[in-house]
């Protein structure tokens, strides 16, 4: 018997893959494709985190009047990137939250993929969910405080501030659904890994407000490109031995 | 995850007795050092002796950090449970010295910049530090099994290492007033302070090293209970539904 079930499993057909490095890549974006069109159909996700950074947004409004005198370029800063962060995080924890309710981790332990590879479609998806988030919450800060948001300064620091936090995110989003307290785990691990990411996008963020030289935007352009670069590089390399633990 | 039943359990020989022995001499001695031997400060009188024990104390956390993230690599790399007992008792040691020396230098701000707590470099990233390993502890206690807990922590161990650093330049460009006791030109310390200084140094270190293997004796007992626990249960299952 157990002759023919080897026969058996040698005889299903192995898909072939194409040279490495395209094969990596198209695992990769098959993973993102996955998550994606899975958020597409109920927009859950998007929607809830959108509100949340909203209210947190609308909250800090009562906090520090955003209109009066020079609170807007001395706040405004700060607030934009606590109610990006707290908002970015709420997503996060869905990004294994649901393989693990519906118990799709296993399949996608079960898949003849490399195990980074998930990590960087995983992580792709949620970059892409984080900045629809923030497409929307930007424009809506623009609204509330009256400044302009369209500032180059600006911009490469939400592009640079949301990488980092979104790699490291990804990560420890895989553990943190495995924790008994969940919820609770996720913010707890990455708010305090993060802070270089929140100082440096906060002080980047008001150089482009104030209008000051690129010069200035130096020291956080620094930070946010040394932490995305050991993050990126570090995390997949982790996600390897957290995706050995992760079945059931 | 290798090496969890050992065929017995081995009890704490002379040679821990004797370090723990030697780590409270040296404590009285740099006890001793401190309040008798250092000369007074100038400027900020007695209350700078604290100095001593509160650079040790730090001292003595960054260590264990480094522990932690060695460990961690480690357990990585050969699965020995081993390496994750030594990882949780260095953090565990270290969450415990990090909170002495942010309280003694909480103490000694008061009386030299008049305040109980500055947002400066080192004692922000101090803080900081603080929070990144009470998170590894509490991701550590939300964890029941064994194999996916180690693992787990020891990549919160490792990432959360390496971004000291960067959490340090980020926080330097943000604020700086702290005094610089080691700095480029050398030490900035009086030489009748010496002895007084690297006392407590060498003294705090075997205060740890003293700990450490007591901790990491508990955490075997306790990590080979809960084994034998989950054994038995296995067990006593498997008899139930035979009979």
């Amino acid at each position: 018997m157990w002759e023919a079930l080897r026969k058996h499993t040698v005889a299903i057909p192995v898909p072939r893959l194409e040279g490495r490095r395209s094969s990596f890549l198209s695992q990769a974006m098959a993973v993102a494709a996955k998550d994606l069109r899975a958020e597409l159909r109920t927009k859950e996700v998007a929607s809830g985190t959108f509100v949340f950074a909203l209210l947190v947004l609308v909250i800090f409004n009562f906090a520090f009047d955003l209109r009066a005198g020079d609170n807007r370029t001395l706040a405004g800063p700060g607030i934009l990137w606590v109610s990006i962060t707290l908002g970015a995080m709420m997503g996060l924890s869905h990004v294994f939250g649901k393989e693990r309710e519906q118990g799709s981790i296993e399949g996608l332990l079960l898949c003849p993929v490399d195990r980074s590879a998930i990590y960087v479609g995983k992580f792709a998806a949620a970059l892409v969910l984080t900045a629809a988030v923030e497409l929307a919450i930007l424009p809506l800060f623009a609204l509330f405080t009256d400044l302009s948001v369209l500032l180059p300064p600006l911009l490469l620091t939400v592009v640079l501030g949301t990488i980092g936090f979104v790699a490291v995110g990804t990560l420890f989003s895989a553990m943190a659904v495995h924790a008994r307290t969940r919820e609770l785990m996720l913010p707890l691990l990455v708010l305090p890994v993060a802070i270089p990411i929140i100082v440096a996008a906060i002080e980047g963020t008001r150089v482009g407000f104030e209008g000051k030289p690129w010069a200035d935007m130096l020291p956080w352009l620094t930070i946010l490109t040394a932490f995305d670069a050991v993050f990126l590089v570090l995390c997949p390399w982790l996600f390897q031995y957290v995706m050995e633990e992760m079945g059931s | 995850m290798k090496g969890l039943l050992p065929t017995t359990l081995e009890p704490l020989g002379r040679g821990h007795r004797l370090l723990g022995a030697a780590a409270l001499a040296l404590i009285l001695a740099a006890l001793v050092a401190v309040f008798v031997q250092a000369p007074t400060e100038k400027h900020l009188g007695d209350v700078q002796r604290i100095f001593y024990f509160h650079v040790a104390c730090a001292w003595t956390a960054f260590l264990s950090f480094f522990l932690v993230f060695v460990s961690s690599l480690a357990y990585l790399r050969t699965r020995r449970a081993a390496w994750d007992m030594l990882a949780v008792s260095a953090a565990e040691i270290g969450v415990v010295f990090t909170s002495i020396a942010l309280l003694t230098g909480s103490i000694w701000a008061k009386h030299a910049w008049g305040t109980w707590w500055e947002w400066e470099p080192r004692l922000t990233t101090t803080l900081l530090l603080w929070l990144i390993y009470v998170a590894y502890l509490m991701l550590r206690s939300a964890i029941p099994e064994a194999s996916r807990r180690a693992t787990f922590s020891a990549v919160f161990g490792i990432v959360g290492f390496v971004d000291v650093p960067i959490v340090f330049m980020s926080i330097r460009w943000w604020r700086s007033i702290h005094p610089a006791v080691v700095s480029g030109r050398g030490m900035d310390l009086d030489v009748a302070m010496y002895p007084a200084f690297f006392l407590s140094l060498v003294a705090f270190s075997l205060v740890f090293v003293s700990l450490l293997t007591l901790r990491t004796a508990l955490e075997r007992s306790r990590q080979q209970l809960e084994e034998m626990k989950r054994r038995a249960i296995f067990d006593l299952g498997g008899e139930v539904s035979h009979g």
